[in-house]
């Protein structure tokens, strides 16, 4: 193979992980867990560079197992590995891993209860492009509806990783939504205290508490900022972990605000704010309740920043949605 | 390559323990299906010596110690033939046989298809056909990473093999090379809506297999001294590089004259007096 020196923003897949600083701190996680006595064992579906985990196979080739393009086989033989107390964790893109391994993920996973970590990654838009086979827009809300199954989505590289490892001490099944790697960083490590359902309140806000989840927590956090330099109180709350459901959160966000604005980076039906939505009414919480996210549709091709400004997903987008439900509550 | 067994020396005690559990196996699913008043009887009936030969003689278990690390797995992608296993579960001591006695009804844990969350000795749930053999395949390759040698039995029915993931599962268990991986295919040539080569058909079977890199043998799953030795041989040949896999040739409701390969019996009941008769005609032992 020739080697050819690339111009500076040249690059192939390879090269990518550099850009996706998350994906990296994924891998080195479960490499370091597996130094430290883990019984962690990492599956792929033809897919090692895109998730990164190629660098975890390069420290475990043998804790390491291809599947090839066959994404419901990896589920189920994931579910036969945990079954003699290892702790698999197989990845893909978040379409295929929670829309055609749905009902491996159903019966295999969570029905046996197996301490299986699904990650799906690139969930959402953020293969804008590619197309609809590859936006993720459901996977919150169908992973949300089978039993024992775990739902969580960590806001950025820190947290993914502290969700990574506070999940090698669960014995539940889990499944963890990611992007690109490429989030912006919302915690320091020596900050972060990640504890499974318990969300991370940002501020108290008076006016408005937008609710977040993973990739919006960083612009919600921008949204907020942007607000409060107009002399609103609005307070966002990370619910990094969608199921359980930290219902007291909610509570304190509504006794608090009255008004409550979910963003997620999924369909408006049935994700976080689905979540909320029924955690207000069987609560009877005296609180309004705006929902941002996709609308109830397909989402266009584009690149992923201009399908952000596009669903008003990013910062000025959030808090313009935000000023709306502040001029209406 | 498809490889010809042929019959070791086994003892005679050997042969008679196959048939007299595996009429145990076909008795009890009578007696199980009266309680639920619907059940699997043919489906049942063409695994009856495979079963027994599993269970009794090839299988390494230890009696009362279901979930044992060093363990032979066992799975069903036909799980609707479970009726026919929790007896001898019950009878290896995993669970109390009283358990039988309630089978299928509300609070008992012993369903139409197997749960291993509330059965034990059940090594895989299932139910949904075609992901059991994933599974196996994954057991197979933590016996890799954990260094146990144990085996994995996949007990498959034949139009179990119209699902995609079985083939995906195949092509991996033989790129991985996971020689303690037997699946079992049982040929009984019927689903629910009539015979698997007028449905979709599975032909040619042995040819299939061989070409995604398996051992495969041929066994009349009826003949309790071949059945009994043929999974014997599989089970202890550690020179295997692949997986191996079992074309054992059945008949779908086997043991009861009118019910054997008659479409209708895939799911039914029995009342009384046609209990009665499939009783008698199964200790007549014909």
């Amino acid at each position: 193979m020739s080697r050819v020196e690339l111009q500076d923003g040249s690059w192939h897949l390879l090269t990518l992980l550099e850009q996706a600083p998350g994906l990296r701190v994924m891998a080195e996680t479960l490499a370091d867990m597996v130094d430290e006595g883990a019984p962690v064992v990492v599956g792929t579906a033809d897919l090692k560079y895109s998730n990164g985990l190629y660098r975890f196979q390069e420290r475990h080739p043998d804790r390491f197992v291809q599947f090839g393009v066959s994404e419901q086989n990896m589920i189920s033989a994931a579910a036969g590995m945990a079954t003699t107390g290892l702790r698999p964790h197989v990845a893909t893109f978040a379409s295929f891993l929670a829309l055609l391994c749905c009902e491996q993920i159903r019966t295999d996973i969570a029905y046996t209860a197996q301490p299986v970590r699904l990650i799906g990654h690139h969930a959402g838009l953020t293969l804008g492009f590619y197309g609809t086979s590859h936006h993720a827009t459901e996977d919150l809300a169908i992973m949300r509806s089978i039993a024992d199954l775990d739902v969580v989505a960590p806001a950025d590289p820190t947290m993914l990783g502290a969700a990574i490892r506070a999940y090698g001490a669960e014995d539940v099944p889990a499944y963890f939504r990611i992007g690109r790697g490429r989030e912006p960083v919302v915690y320091r490590p020596d900050e972060l205290r990640f504890e499974r359902g318990r969300a991370i309140e940002h501020g108290a806000g008076g006016d408005l508490t937008i609710i977040a989840t993973g990739s919006m927590v960083h612009p919600a956090l921008q949204a907020a900022e942007e607000l409060r330099q107009e002399g609103r109180a609005v307070g966002v709350v990370d619910m990094h972990t969608v199921k359980p459901l930290d219902v007291e959160a909610i509570v304190r966000a509504a006794e608090r605000s009255g008004a409550l604005l979910t963003v997620e980076e999924h369909n408006v039906l049935g994700g976080l704010g689905g979540a909320v939505a029924e955690a207000i009414a069987e609560h009877r919480l005296d609180a309004g309740l705006w929902r941002h996210g996709v609308p109830d549709e397909f989402v266009p091709v584009g690149p992923p920043t201009h399908l952000y400004r596009h669903y008003r997903l990013d910062g000025p987008g959030i808090a313009a949605r935000a000023r709306e439900v502040i001029a209406e509550a | 390559m498809l490889v010809n067994v042929t019959t070791d020396s086994i003892s005679a005690g050997d042969v008679q323990r196959v048939i007299e559990k595996a009429r145990f196996v076909r008795e009890e699913t009578v007696r199980l299906i009266s309680i639920a008043k619907t059940g699997h009887y043919a489906s049942t009936f063409s695994c009856a010596e495979i079963f027994a030969a599993l269970y009794y003689g090839v299988m390494r278990l230890r009696r009362g110690e279901p979930d044992w690390p060093d363990r032979d797995r066992f799975l069903m992608g036909k799980g609707h033939a479970a009726v026919g296993v929790y007896p001898l579960l019950a009878d290896w001591g995993f669970f109390d046989p009283e358990l039988l006695d309630t089978y299928t009804r509300l609070g008992n844990p012993l369903g139409d298809h197997p749960d291993m969350r509330n059965v034990p000795g059940i090594d895989f749930s299932s139910g949904s056909l075609g992901h059991a053999l994933s599974a196996g395949l994954g057991m197979s390759l933590a016996s890799r990473i954990e260094g146990r040698d144990y085996r994995v039995f996949v007990l498959l029915g034949d139009g179990e093999l119209q699902e995609g993931q079985v083939w995906e599962a195949a092509m991996s268990a033989s790129h991985h090379g996971a020689s303690n991986l037997i699946a079992i295919v049982d040929r009984n040539e019927y689903s629910l809506d009539g015979r698997v080569e007028d449905i979709i058909s599975v032909e040619p079977l042995a040819e299939r297999w061989s070409s995604f890199g398996w051992d495969v043998t041929t066994v009349d799953g009826h003949d309790p001294a071949a059945v009994y030795s043929t999974l014997m041989d599989l089970r202890d040949d550690d020179r295997r590089t692949a997986p191996a896999l079992l074309i054992a040739n059945t008949v779908k409701g086997k043991g009861v004259s009118f019910m054997e390969s008659e479409v209708g019996w895939h799911l039914g009941y029995l009342a009384e007096e046609d209990e009665r008769k499939v009783m008698e005609e199964l200790r007549s032992g014909a």
